[in-house]
């Protein structure tokens, strides 16, 4: 029994710890210390929080958005027997793993505007060059671009493996019903693969709000900062200014964030299984 | 007409693996590039246009990492607080996982889940105080410790899917024989599920290993990790590109290797369980 027990308290303690970490982060921003002033500073008086904000929407709805339409599409290629199948796999989890910062580093000297491989393919393709991380307009996606390159191939390999889990019959009724593949694909596959991706995005969508690493070995929020999101902006507020009290506050509101996301995501999930 | 669509099928065929390589391009190219930068003198690293294939291949950025930089201290850093969270990860990660499973204790599951959607950076700030007044700053502990918020909650909750697949009769069986929860836990369910031990044993390292915003703050001098000391290295050093790109090809070749030895399992963990492969 005590043994039994000894199971049992691992798990509690782990509980235990967990809130005592929430517990500390709130403790900053309890009412007896600063009150909710904070928060209306942040909700009312901030425009540069509110821009961060945004910022940090549109960065998610950019990225994830290509993510997920390069990835089904990815994943409806992919999906037949083929030689190189394994290698595809493998392909797909070296930059999931990939060291983030190694990746970022790569990426600074690709973006560089005269001498960064990324102009030279551009202008071979035969349009005129960007300037990526180093201009105001484009800062924001051509970091997108470099989470799109990232994670791709997860919402790739999710949706290969809900479509792996597809039953047959459905298309051998639309199929001796006279439906064409693109209407097989939009009224039978899309629907059945709708809980495999709310999955993928969700999955995404969370990371994709918390992004940190890229941005701030890329850019630290710049040019003019065109790139700080709530976490870039929260980190310089903490540990520049070291204006915890302050910052505690936007990493609240970040979480209430990306909890909402995830909350409106599971609902979407749940209104279309039934 | 037999001719014809064996033509066709050759064709689409073709037609499938071009697209296919298209796909996969920037995947490779990322990767080829980081390589080839690393192995080129700073002339060619700069040139442009740049060389794509033909290029001298020098060393030089491999050996100004190690001269110019204490890259084995930063290595060795690593690896401490890799491995040091992924033993500790498995040690509180799996018996909680092995509890949640065998008597469903589904509230603690969704504290795991809330743990994941929860931002890093939320933790780091009292943290960093906790840390600072403890004196704990720049220690292997406090970064181990904190490295764990990643890598705990993936452990668990991917062996709770593990575990909830060892029959329960077995268990049961064992009980009634006199072996006591932890012997079953020991003898019977880990052996089960060793290669779900192993796959997240490997995930919780290479995220460690990748970790950049809590190292960036409660690492110092003497613990500094590798993203860490690569991040220095554009900040502060003028920047040439050989160097970098193998101080970059260092940092990411180990994580890689090991993805590569546990890639079936890797999926599993990074969808956090949500695909049973």
């Amino acid at each position: 029994m005590l043994l039994v027990a000894v199971i049992i308290v691992y798990p509690i303690a782990y509980t235990g710890w967990m809130s005592l970490q929430e517990w500390f982060a709130s403790s900053l921003t309890r009412p007896r210390f600063i009150g909710l002033a904070n928060y209306g500073k942040i909700l009312l008086g901030d425009a540069r929080f509110r821009e961060a904000v945004a910022r940090t929407i549109w960065f998610t709805v950019v990225a994830v958005a290509a993510e997920t339409l390069l990835g089904v599409a990815m994943a409806l290629l992919f999906n037949r027997e083929f030689w190189g199948r394994g290698l595809l796999r493998t392909l797909a989890i070296l930059p999931m793993v990939a060291t983030p910062t190694a990746i970022a580093l790569v990426f600074v000297m690709m973006y560089h505007p005269t001498l960064g491989v990324a102009n030279y393919l551009v202008s071979v393709v035969g349009l005129s060059p960007f300037r990526w991380t180093y201009s105001s307009q484009t800062a924001l996606y051509a970091l997108a671009l470099v989470d799109v390159w990232q994670w791709t191939p997860l919402i790739m390999l999710i949706t290969l493996a809900g479509l792996a889990s597809l039953p047959r019959e459905p298309y051998e009724a639309a199929h001796l019903d006279g439906a064409s593949p693109r209407q097989a694909f939009w009224h039978i596959t899309l629907p059945l693969l709708r809980p495999a991706l709310v999955v993928a995005i969700l999955f995404r969508a969370i990371d994709a709000l918390k992004t940190f690493d890229i941005i701030f070995v890329m850019t630290q929020g710049g040019p003019a900062n065109a790139t700080e999101t709530i976490n870039l902006l929260l980190f310089n507020q903490a540990f520049s200014y070291f204006n915890m009290g302050y910052a505690s506050s936007m990493a609240v509101a970040l979480f209430a964030l990306v909890m909402g996301a995830s909350l409106i995501l599971i609902k979407v999930r749940r209104s279309t299984t039934w | 007409m037999v001719r014809g669509s064996a033509r066709r099928r050759w064709l689409s065929t073709a037609g499938f693996y071009a697209l296919a390589a298209l796909f996969m391009l920037p995947t490779v190219f990322v990767f080829y590039w980081m390589l080839t930068l690393s192995l080129k003198p700073q002339i060619e690293a700069t040139a442009y246009p740049p060389s794509f294939v033909r290029f001298s291949v020098t060393l030089a950025g491999y050996r100004e990492v190690f001269t110019k930089y204490p890259f084995f201290l930063y290595t060795w850093n690593s690896l401490v607080v890799a491995t040091g969270c992924t033993l500790l990860g498995l040690a509180v990660g799996l018996p909680a996982a092995y509890s949640i499973a065998r008597w469903r204790q589904q509230q603690l599951a969704v504290i795991i889940l809330v743990a994941r959607i929860i931002p890093g950076i939320a933790y780091l700030i009292p943290w960093y105080i906790f840390f600072r007044s403890l004196r704990m700053v720049d220690t292997y502990g406090a970064l181990i410790l904190t490295h764990l918020i990643v890598g705990l909650p993936i452990i668990i909750w991917v062996m709770i899917s593990f575990f909830e697949d060892v029959p329960a009769d077995l268990a049961d069986a064992a009980l009634i024989d006199g072996c006591s929860h932890l012997g079953v836990f020991w003898r019977i369910a880990l052996p089960l599920v060793k290669p779900g031990v192993v796959a997240t044993g490997i995930l919780s390292f290479v995220f460690s290993w990748n970790n950049f915003l809590f190292s960036v703050i409660l690492a110092g001098r003497t613990t500094r990790t590798l993203p860490i000391a690569v991040y220095n290295m554009i900040s502060y050093e003028e920047i040439n590109w050989g160097t970098l790109a193998a101080a970059a090809t260092l940092i990411t070749l180990p994580v890689l290797l090991v993805a590569l030895l546990a890639q079936r399992h890797i999926v599993t963990g990074l969808t956090f369980g949500a695909v049973k492969q």
